[in-house]
């Protein structure tokens, strides 16, 4: 019997939704690190057991915790689970330990001027296909570490800073690795996406990157509408089977390319607003993309108070919105960059959350919507692990 | 044996029962040297009272030892004679931070 777990990161702790391969029925567990920001959840490809958690603090920084029984239990990695037992156990884990390699070197401050790169937080965690104990984390400021020993420590991929890092300034939200796509065939490729940076490729596991964002165009966010660096992209999306075929949601536009990232073009020129953060790709047609545009950059709210999954099934172009189950008046809520995900299920499984606390779920593709939870903290993050 | 005061959310991270820990540290008795012995004992907490690298108090972590704001001093402060004595215990604490 197949069934689904849907990891929650909030604003206030994470919370771990199950169901069999219905998906009618839900158990809820959580909140897990409660009174924590946790930005990330997300489950090793490679062992469905081993989970990820990025939690972090304004007050105390960055922990990663990780879960080796599907989120039962959580330790910080590097914790003997023998030293957890008895009145003298504690963790003894030092995973939350990030820092830039070598000279930190500076990015573009708001006015124009240099300003250091400054660690704040895990943004996303992307495990390794194939390897339980080795997974990539995106920063703010962006970066990407790297960890092959389960989380217990890290180590920056520097080269990624190496593609003009001095260009790339922040946003309002700051300046942060969100994405991180494994590429299914090349294990050497890999594509992140930055805020306010862009999308970035290697083709060397990591070593290099290079800027792939020709056809992008900010006019009025950038002094060159069409720069090389400095594109406010919210997310990138790919189907496993095809990866050298991207999607984007870019902070206006949303975008496709078809070599991998070397071009883009603009596929949301029908939408009523191509405003957003999320985009994913439906599990078993590579052509069938979700996004959930919003209204503006200065509104962040669904268009007319009605909440919207838009589904092209020809890859762009032709939209149609997706309403059934959703609230369809005074709805004003946000659905934030990694709040969206796809089980691999038959009929395939769509999930988002929002900054209102709703996880919705859809069993068969998008058609008909219901709220799995309704008054979670504001929903950061959505991911789903498919079981057997 | 001197007596430190953790934040909730650090004690929960250490899986810290008490609301205090006892901690022996090196004379002379210094913040630095409190939280030396902290992070040895506990190194779960390292980078989340001062920064990994720096080593400088988190922005929202205040220092109070017999009702006085130590915070913003050197780390090198000397800590009141009946601190090290465990008289008076050694506070960290999560700031106001607004909200």
């Amino acid at each position: 019997m197949s069934k689904v777990r849907v990891l929650v990161g909030t604003k206030k702790g994470a919370f771990v939704l199950t169901s069999d391969g219905k998906r009618k029925n839900w158990d809820v567990s959580g909140p897990h690190f409660a009174g924590w920001e946790i930005y990330h959840v997300k489950g090793s490809p490679a062992d469905p057991n081993r989970i990820y958690a990025s939690q972090s603090s304004g007050w105390f920084g960055q922990i990663i915790q990780r879960s080796d029984d599907g989120g039962k239990t959580w330790t910080p990695p590097g914790s003997n689970p023998e030293d957890l037992k008895g009145p003298e156990g504690f963790p003894k884990g030092e995973s939350n330990k990030f820092v830039y390699e070598g000279n930190v070197g500076t990015h573009m401050w708001y006015d124009g001027t240099q300003h250091p790169w400054e660690f704040k937080r895990i943004w996303h965690l992307e495990p390794s296909l194939t390897d339980p104990n080795t997974a990539f984390a995106g920063a703010e400021d962006a970066a990407i570490f790297k960890t092959t020993d389960g989380g217990k420590t890290w180590k920056e991929l520097p080269g990624l800073r190496g593609a003009k890092g001095a260009l790339w300034q922040p946003g309002a939200g700051g300046m942060a690795v969100h994405t991180i796509l494994l590429d299914h065939k090349n294990p050497n490729r890999m594509f992140v996406a930055i805020s306010a940076a862009g999308a970035f490729r290697t083709d060397d596991a990591g070593h290099t990157w290079k800027p792939i964002n020709k056809g992008l165009k900010s006019p009025y966010q950038l002094p060159d509408p069409d720069a090389e660096v400095g594109h406010c992209v919210h997310r990138i999306a790919m189907h496993p089977s095809r990866p050298d075929v991207l999607f984007m949601q870019k902070h206006w536009d949303v975008m496709r390319s078809d070599n991998a990232g070397d071009l883009w073009t603009d596929i949301g020129e029908s939408l009523p607003t191509d405003f957003g953060f999320p985009i994913d790709v439906h599990a078993h047609e590579p052509n069938t993309i979700y996004i959930v545009p919003i209204k503006s950059d200065s509104e962040h709210y669904p268009l007319d108070g009605k909440l919207r999954v838009f589904r092209s099934r020809t890859g762009g172009n032709e939209w149609e919105p997706l309403t059934k189950g959703l609230p369809q008046k005074d709805c004003y809520v946000n659905i934030l960059r990694d709040a969206m995900c796809v089980d691999s299920l038959e009929p395939c499984g769509i999930y988002f959350g929002t900054t209102g606390g709703q996880v919705y779920g859809s069993a068969d593709g998008g058609d008909t919507w219901e709220p799995i939870v309704r008054d979670l903290p504001p929903v950061y993050s959505v991911e789903v692990q498919s079981l057997k | 044996m001197m007596r430190v005061l953790l934040p909730f959310h650090l004690r929960k991270l250490a899986q810290i029962e008490a609301e205090g820990i006892d901690l022996d540290v090196a004379a002379p008795a210094t913040i630095a040297s409190v939280l030396d012995a902290l992070e040895a004992k506990y190194p779960v907490l390292r980078g989340t009272v001062r920064d990994h690298g720096t080593l400088k108090r988190r922005p929202f972590i205040r220092f109070f030892a017999c009702k006085e704001d130590l915070s913003l001093g050197p780390s090198t402060t000397l800590l009141p004679e009946a601190v090290v004595k465990g008289d008076e215990p050694f506070m960290i604490i999560g700031a106001m931070a607004g909200g």
